[in-house]
């Protein structure tokens, strides 16, 4: 088996400014084997999966593939090496038929100006799909038509049918069915047994002890650890994946949970019960995908909720985002660019948007005084921007996010529900976003003695060791119950969240 | 909260925000400038006279008026091509309603019937979910189909009244100067830019056309705003319409065919942008003029009606890159 190494990724080492991404990492697949890979959010998965599929290059290290040197210069470079990746979400052209997906970019040609030959097009993608055992896809049915399973295996036909040797699969079960999964699984083993190395990405521990042969955990940018998946138990996994102590990065005030908040009760989507009172943090925890985003969404009515009940302050009713923020909801939303700014607007415009009402009389907005709003919070933040008139797209991601947080503050209000507060912001405004959660929580520090609350989601999870009171962990669309924070560790929440505990 | 840690690497840029503000507000009436200048050095002095800056004044002003709508309407993200139908609509209904009312009840009959259809507009886009494209290029037959059916299909006379001065040129002694139309279009004008500067409404179009996401995350009501949007484009449309019947003293059905497409042009020309978040009553005021000013100046050049299209055509061409170029600046 030694000398049936396909992929040898060595020294693999890449940083994005001052942030060193990979630190020397060390990755091989042999021949008719799977791999997992496995780590926590910001490991480092994605970036070293992105430098083997050519969309980045590496600052350092080696890459070989089938003993030979491996440098692509870009994604088809890498593509034509034999490289395939599936990712979590899915990429087929929707209004193309099966066989048009399948054989896209390297579509079987005739005759002097290149018509397309339809004929061995659709054997290409009906061997395709046979040679994965599923012939039972029409190769001229509509993509967009298929299941997201029968999706997927036209990607990995479509991966087979371009000749790949290694094929990643980015976290290939998040939008599958139970049964889908098993079947998934049935194909993997097949495709092994062809020959084909394979790198599985995921975080849940039980479909890696399933169907690896060996694995390797990345932290902080290094090789944590690996082996030989059969003879590991799933606990010590997850250990090499966690490893670390939480720093003294977190304050913590005085905190008294005064009266209740927010009260769930069997809320669906999110299947979630729970109470949240003034002076309390309460964290979400879980990995993507699990739905917490979504269970955020229904709360503000951004989404409906489709059964259950959401009652405000013991109020029920007002579910949708002009009614929340009149009860006193402000939230921030996990899309910063998408959702969370406008960014062709101000900066000013973007931190009182969501509350004009006080920036002048009767429908008026005053801009010197939506000006001077602006500008105290930006003082108070330290936002680092040139202008409150300054469009907001121009700033930092730190400072995008204390914008988005400054409208909440802006708006006064007294449950604030945080989608990843500290998504790709750096450091400093990391530590300035959780000292102000304690502010807002903490009895030390409030003027008028009536303290806010945080719903907090993360996937981080020494941050919501180190911010929340309590903490309730979502796995697969479930939100379990809420215990403090004292009864959690990190080892603990990855198993929850993995579902490894149910196992 | 005071000890704020600013450990970031980025430094904002003064100067990139004047530099926007200039690009925004001045370049276009820089644009008329030269189209003005350039002008009147081939026809020389006269073309400043008075009556002919007049002239391109009551030229500009029907398009001026439904494209004040417009802006609004493109600043929200949205389009409305319903604009020469409802033009026509408006004509049609005042000449009916001038046979039985008098002339201010039947231009605010007229309005109204603009608004009615404004909001048609607006409630198809928002309650069916389709783009505003499709929605008014819709309505835009429709409204079309309506107003040849109420007025039969024909050119329907109307008593001579006072509407029919509104774009009149006014005699000396009155103290008016200029038309009344003018006037109207002139006030209009600033309610608009006073509304999408230092309202609620206004923050909330340039908010929802910037990012309609990011509104409804901030409890804008989308819907309600939208609606409203195009119920007052409707209403500025049929004052045109109603400024068009003043120039036509009939109504007619078939008129204004195309017009929104002058409309929109006005608009983008003067910094309004199809992607939304956008847009100036003064940078429409001047795409619109300078429109009129080829037009005119064109025509008593002797130049053919096909080099002024070919001009016209190029301009908006022109500002639609400039604006790409201001967009990918930053």
């Amino acid at each position: 088996m030694a000398e049936s190494v396909t992929l040898d990724m060595r020294g693999v080492r890449k940083s994005f400014g001052a942030t060193v991404a990979l630190d020397g990492v060390e990755l091989t697949v042999r021949a008719g084997e799977v791999c997992a890979l496995v780590g926590q959010n910001g490991a480092g998965k994605s970036t070293l999966m992105a430098i083997l599929a050519g969309a980045l290059r590496p600052d350092a290290g080696e890459m070989r593939l089938d003993g030979a040197p491996y440098a692509p210069r870009d994604p088809l470079a890498a593509r034509e090496a034999g490289i395939a990746m599936i990712h979590q979400e899915l990429s087929l052209a929707p209004h193309l038929t099966v066989m048009e997906n399948i054989v896209l970019g390297v579509e079987p040609v005739r005759g002097p100006i290149g018509l397309v030959h339809r004929d061995r097009m659709r054997q290409t993608a009906e061997r395709a799909l046979a040679e994965l055992g599923h012939a039972d896809i029409a190769a001229g049915a509509v993509a967009g038509d298929l299941s997201p399973a029968a999706q997927q295996l036209v990607e990995i036909a479509r991966a087979r049918a371009i000749g790949c040797r290694v094929l990643v699969l980015d976290e290939p079960t998040s939008s599958l069915s139970h049964d889908d999964v098993g079947r998934l699984f049935d194909l993997i083993r097949c495709l092994k047994a062809q020959g084909i190395a394979i790198v599985y990405i995921s975080h849940f521990i039980e479909e890696v002890k399933q169907v690896s042969d060996r694995f390797a955990v990345l932290r902080d940018g290094r090789n944590a650890g690996g082996g030989d998946t059969a003879s590991t138990a799933s606990g010590a996994i997850v250990g090499l994946m966690v490893g670390r102590s939480v720093d003294e990065l977190y304050p913590r005030g005085a905190r008294t949970p005064g009266d209740a908040i927010l009260d769930l009760a069997s809320v669906v989507p999110g299947d979630a019960t729970l109470t949240l009172h003034r002076g309390e943090v309460l964290g979400i925890a879980g990995l993507l995908g699990a739905g917490r985003t979504r269970l955020l969404r229904t709360i503000f009515g951004l989404e409906p909720v489709k059964s259950g009940r959401i009652r405000v302050a013991g109020v029920s009713g007002g579910e949708n985002p002009h009614e929340r923020w009149r009860q006193g909801l402000g939230m921030l939303s996990e899309d910063r660019s998408g959702e969370g700014l406008a960014r062709g607007l101000s900066v000013a415009d973007n931190l009182t948007l969501s509350h004009l009402a006080p920036l002048g009389p009767r429908g008026l907005v005053f801009p010197s005084r939506q000006r001077a709003a602006a500008s105290k919070w930006i003082d108070r933040l330290a936002i680092r921007c040139a202008d409150p008139r300054q469009a907001v797209g121009d700033l930092s991601g730190g400072n995008q996010q204390k914008v988005a947080v400054a409208r909440l503050l802006h708006h006064d209000v007294d449950l604030l529900i945080l989608d990843e507060p500290t998504k790709g912001i750096d450091v400093g405004s990391k530590a300035q976003i959780y000292q102000l959660i304690d502010d807002l929580v903490s009895l030390r520090r409030t003027v008028d003695g009536r303290q806010k609350a945080v719903l907090l989601v993360s996937s981080y999870f020494p941050e919501l060791l180190g911010v929340c009171d309590r903490i309730a962990v979502m796995s697969r669309g479930h939100l379990g119950p809420a215990r403090d924070v004292s009864e959690w560790n990190e080892h603990s929440l990855l198993m929850e969240a993995s579902g490894a505990r149910a196992s | 909260m005071e000890r704020a840690l600013a450990v970031d690497g980025s430094v904002g840029r003064p100067g990139v925000v004047a530099k926007r503000r200039l690009l925004d507000e001045t370049g276009v009436l820089i644009g008329l400038a030269i189209v003005l200048a350039l002008f009147g050095a081939l026809i020389g002095p006269q073309f400043f006279r008075a009556a002919n800056l007049e002239l391109i004044a009551r030229q500009t002003v029907i398009v001026c008026i439904a494209a004040l709508g417009m802006t609004m309407v493109i600043v929200s993200g949205g389009i409305d091509l319903s604009v020469g139908s409802v033009v026509a609509l408006a004509t049609v209904v005042t000449a009916v309603l001038l046979q039985r009312h008098g002339p201010a009840v039947s231009a605010i009959g007229a309005i109204a019937a603009g608004a009615v259809c404004g909001i048609v507009n607006g409630l198809l886009i928002t309650q069916l979910r389709v783009v505003p494209f499709i929605v008014t290029l819709g309505t835009m037959l429709l409204v079309r189909g309506a107003a040849k059916g109420l007025a039969d299909e024909r050119r329907i006379e109307a008593p001579l009244t006072w509407l029919n001065d509104l774009l009149r040129t006014v005699r000396d002694g009155s103290g008016l100067l200029l038309p009344t139309g003018i006037w109207i279009a002139v006030l209009l004008a600033a309610a608009v830019a006073f509304t999408l500067r230092y309202t609620r409404f206004g923050r909330h179009l340039f908010a929802i056309g910037s990012s309609e996401r990011t509104a409804r995350l901030c409890g804008v009501r989308i819907w309600r705003t939208k609606v409203m949007v195009y119920a007052i484009a409707g209403a500025c449309a049929a004052l045109a319409g109603v400024m068009e019947f003043s120039k036509l003293s009939v109504g007619d059905p078939t008129v204004s065919v195309g017009l929104e497409l002058d409309v929109i042009a006005a608009v983008i020309i003067g910094g309004g942008s199809l992607a939304g978040g956008k847009g100036s009553v003064l940078g429409t005021i001047a795409g619109a003029a300078i429109m009129a000013v080829i037009q005119i100046g064109c025509s008593q050049q002797g130049l053919p009606n096909w080099v002024q299209q070919i001009v016209t055509g190029s301009i908006i061409v022109g500002a639609v890159a400039l604006d790409r170029w201001r967009g990918s600046g930053s």
